[in-house]
């Protein structure tokens, strides 16, 4: 079998070939979503652990759910060098898309393995996003912390320290819903059973709140206007 | 008929530039181009690379515990425990070609991390599903009177049938747990809890309250349990502390600092403040403040007293007033505002513990923190550092002096190849410090592992311990899929890697959990949980890096049995290998010159072969030339520890 699905095409500029060129060029973060694959071994050892401890319509909402929820954290992060953010919020961005990306590919293939629908992550702005669940811009089902069309608005407007302190923000804001999401899953009867869900919702929670520590520490020192020392 | 399923990828734009810092310089003689690269996947037929190491044997999990995931090493007697996420087996590693199954016991928790003392095994649960009766079907209920989450404790007396004594319940279970033997306590042995899963209801386990610590003295918020066993009953083991050993912690500075550094910017703040400079308090320590932040502070001011134009004198003297409420303020307005906020839980994910020096390194989350632990019940912490590279503190490990402490950075959680190309040489690596006299810690350097894994690799620093080579800090680390790699770090800015072992990835275009989860020493053999593929142990081969002399010293450093988060100090009985693993590394760093060298060799080995007064005789006449030849050497500690360790020799 064999399954393209609909992911949507990446915008020219950023063109896949001059990707992997950079990528071997140098270690930097140039980093591309790699292809989920799956096969019987995988489907049958996810059986396997789904017969002791069964994974649950809460476990798929969240792993789709928290798909989308980090697809816009990567939206935004790669706005830090087209929008002059200094030099460590750019690291703090490049290693938001290395995780996240990473996260998303992890929970595509525990959906694979499992023969959910595949969830399609969106990575750009689109008008389409207006009927992807968990990203209505009436704004009454936002998932916890998704930045509102308005806050997209106003965030790709700024520049500079502007946009240093306005991601900072709107990112805190976005991680403490993340942990509040996996909060929801824990005190869900039946889920976060399985080991892997177990997981990646513990890893997603600890990173994050570690991360929304940082992110504290960074917008205190925008507003003393310490810089950090150089790396 | 192909069952894949695929999905086209996509690029993601990032032009984001990593600064990265110097690489490391490989060693001498590694061999290039790196074998580690390109190597076959598979399970039971991968392809490997090694060097300076080699397998001795490869013994895979039991059948009932063929798809679990295994986890943490303990060892006592010439046994290893190792853990699973479905219970334990106890390896019998006499013959370490040979391992043989002693006894295994089903009781499935996460992540079962195991520590062992005299008849007591402890083995760590952690998740939602784990049961007090062993169970594998899971939990359902959020509120349930059958979850276990905190530890189990066995009575091994007679290892074929563990008995499940006790269990001591924690708020948020025990993701890792540290098993410390106080020196002065001979009737207890204390566990340190660790873990950052979340806070049980108190429904389920009273006491276990989200109320931040100012309003509710006993949070489990930002909390180290302490429990304590009985050695006499240890069936009454139970949490008896709750060291805070977060609080007051101020952000410190956003890079672990060299020495260099501290001394630079002490110098400028003194200067600031003797050239009227703006100074002020924040992150826990002395800050000039910018040029632009002064302005803007100024602009305020003026602003304030409804006027324009050019500050005053009296401005001046208004701001350097107020400088330190204004920043209070700030910092104020954008710390956590709420009960619940993410920010107010901390936690620590692993705590290693060196009683013969009184010191703890916790890797706690955004923090590496240096611990007093001379009283167990109520640890303190002495120093504190953060570092921009690092996403997660994951474990501390001292050198065996205590001068120096390697902390590791579990970025991912261990679940994501983060040793690929496009991976930065900071993150999801070692961060090494060194520990001053007055116990603060100095960041001198990272190591990671420098062959690139493939994207289906799960990879990053997690669990190693130290190699005993006397006069040297080596160590074994796991790196998951990235293998085990054996690196020196006795010069703390320039490690450098000198043996290691890999084999390709689990599945050729998938990533599956696997790889070397701890890789330790232990009398004489490397011994690595392989998460999937079962049990490995590995002997050190003689090399120009490492010598059989240096091999043969570290084995003379035997242990009864080893937790590795409860670091033992090694001490070495003065030996003839001992004396000649010195010998090799002064000729290594040419402290001795090739005369010298040569003739110590040589009256070592006459004295070897001689016995009683001869002996003694050659060996004091030694003993004598070494202080003499210490006198003019390079490397003069090493040649009078040489002396010493000659005279000792019977």
């Amino acid at each position: 079998m064999f399954y393209p699905t609909a992911r949507r095409i990446p915008p020219p500029a950023i063109a896949l070939g001059a990707l992997l060129v950079a990528a071997f060029a140098s270690p930097l973060a140039a980093q591309t979503l790699p292809p989920v694959h799956t096969d019987s071994s995988a489907i049958a050892d996810a059986r396997a652990d789904s017969a002791k401890r069964p994974y649950t319509a809460a476990d798929i909402a969240f792993v789709s759910g928290m798909i989308h929820h980090h697809a816009q954290a990567i939206l935004i992060a790669n706005w830090a060098p087209t929008h002059g953010a200094s030099a460590q919020l750019r690291t703090l961005c490049g290693r938001v898309i290395n995780a996240q990306l990473d996260e998303i590919h992890r929970m595509e293939q525990w959906l694979a393995d499992r023969r959910q629908p595949m969830v399609t992550p969106q990575f750009t702005r689109d008008t389409s996003m207006r009927d992807m669940p968990g990203m209505n811009m009436a704004g009454d089902s936002l998932m916890p912390g998704m930045l509102s069309s308005a806050q997209l608005d106003t965030l790709d407007r700024a520049r500079g320290d502007d946009f240093d302190r306005l991601f900072l923000t709107y990112m805190i804001q976005h991680h403490t819903g993340a942990v509040h999401m996996v909060q929801q899953l824990f005190s869900t009867y039946g889920a976060g059973q399985d080991e892997t869900i177990f997981k990646m919702a513990t890893d997603i929670n600890v990173d994050q709140r570690t991360e929304i520590a940082r992110m504290h520490r960074m917008l205190v020192s925008l507003a003393l206007g310490i810089t950090p020392p150089p790396q | 008929m192909n069952h894949r399923l695929f999905i086209s990828s996509l690029a993601i734009a990032t032009s984001i530039a990593i600064p990265l810092g110097a690489q490391q310089v490989p060693a001498p003689g590694a061999p290039s181009p790196d074998p580690r690269v390109g190597l076959k996947p598979g399970v039971y037929d991968a392809g490997e690379a090694s060097w300076n190491m080699k397998l001795a044997s490869l013994t895979k999990p039991t059948e009932k515990f063929q798809k679990s995931i295994n986890s943490d090493l303990a060892f006592f007697g010439h046994y290893v425990i190792q853990g699973s996420f479905d219970g334990f087996q106890i390896w019998d590693i006499s013959d370490p070609s040979h391992p043989t199954l002693r006894t295994s016991q089903y009781c499935p928790a996460s992540q079962s991390d195991v520590s062992v003392y005299k008849n007591l095994l402890v083995v760590s649960s952690e998740s939602n599903s784990g049961r007090l009766d062993c169970g594998d079907e899971g939990i359902k209920d959020t509120v349930s009177a059958e979850r276990i989450r905190g530890v189990r404790i066995f009575d091994i007396s007679d290892i074929d049938h563990p008995k499940y004594i006790t269990n001591v319940q924690t708020c948020r279970g025990s993701h890792t747990h540290s098993l410390l033997v106080d020196p002065k306590d001979k009737a207890n042995v204390y566990v340190y809890i660790s873990g950052s899963a979340s806070l049980r209801s108190p429904k389920e386990l009273a006491g276990c309250t989200k109320a931040t610590p100012d309003k509710d003295p006993n949070s489990a918020l930002m909390r180290l349990e302490v429990i304590k066993v009985p050695l006499a009953h240890p069936e009454k083991a139970a949490v008896v502390g709750s060291a805070k050993i977060f609080e007051g912690l101020k952000q410190p500075k956003s890079h672990g600092q060299t020495a260099t550094d501290s001394l630079a910017e002490a110098k400028e703040i003194a200067d600031a403040k003797a050239n009227g400079g703006y100074v002020f308090t924040a992150f826990g320590s002395e800050q000039v403040a910018s040029p632009r932040f002064v302005t803007s502070l100024l602009d305020s001011i003026v602003k304030a007293r409804n006027a324009a134009g050019t500050p005053t004198a009296e401005d001046s003297t208004t701001l350097r007033v107020s400088l330190q409420g204004i920043v209070d303020k700030i910092i104020a307005s954008q710390g956590p505002k709420q009960e619940g906020d993410p920010i107010m839980f901390r936690q620590c994910h692993d705590i290693t513990l060196d009683p013969s020096i009184g010191l703890a390194g916790g890797a706690c989350e955004g923090h590496g923190l240096l611990l007093d632990i001379r009283d167990p019940v109520r640890p303190m912490r002495i120093d504190a550092v953060d570092d921009v590279n690092f996403s997660y503190w994951h474990s501390a490990t001292f050198n065996n002096d205590g001068t120096k402490i390697l902390f590791s950075d579990e970025w991912g959680g261990g679940g994501a190849p983060k040793c690929r190309t496009t991976d930065p040489h900071e993150w999801g690596s070692d961060a090494i410090f060194s520990i001053d006299q007055s116990k603060k810690l100095h960041f001198e350097s990272y190591y990671k592992l420098s062959a690139p894994q493939t994207p289906q690799e799960n990879c990053v620093a997690h669990n190693g311990s130290l190699i005993p080579v006397p006069g040297r800090d080596i160590m074994s680390q796991a790196w998951y899929q990235g293998g085990v790699s054996v690196f020196d770090w006795t010069d703390a800015k320039h490690p450098m890697e000198i043996a290691f072992f890999d084999r390709g990835p689990l599945k050729p275009d998938e990533m599956v959990l696997g790889g070397s989860w701890s890789a330790y020493w232990y009398n004489g053999v490397i011994v690595s949980s392989e998460i999937t593929r079962g049990l490995d142990i590995f002997e050190l081969t003689p090399n120009a890096l490492l010598t059989q002399n240096e091999i043969d010293a570290a084995k003379t450093a035997h242990l009864d049995y080893l937790n590795v988060q409860d670091q033992p100090h090694y001490t070495w009985a003065p030996s003839f290998a001992v004396a000649r693993a010195y010998v090799d590394q002064l000729e290594r760093s040419n402290g001795l010159s090739a005369d010298r060298v040569a003739a110590t060799r040589q009256a070592l080995d006459g004295a070897e072969k001689a016995s009683g007064a001869a002996r003694r005789s050659a060996l004091s006449k030694l003993a004598t030339q070494l202080d003499s030849d210490a006198k003019g050497s390079s490397d003069a500690a090493k040649v009078r520890t040489l002396a010493t360790t000659v005279r000792g020799v019977r």
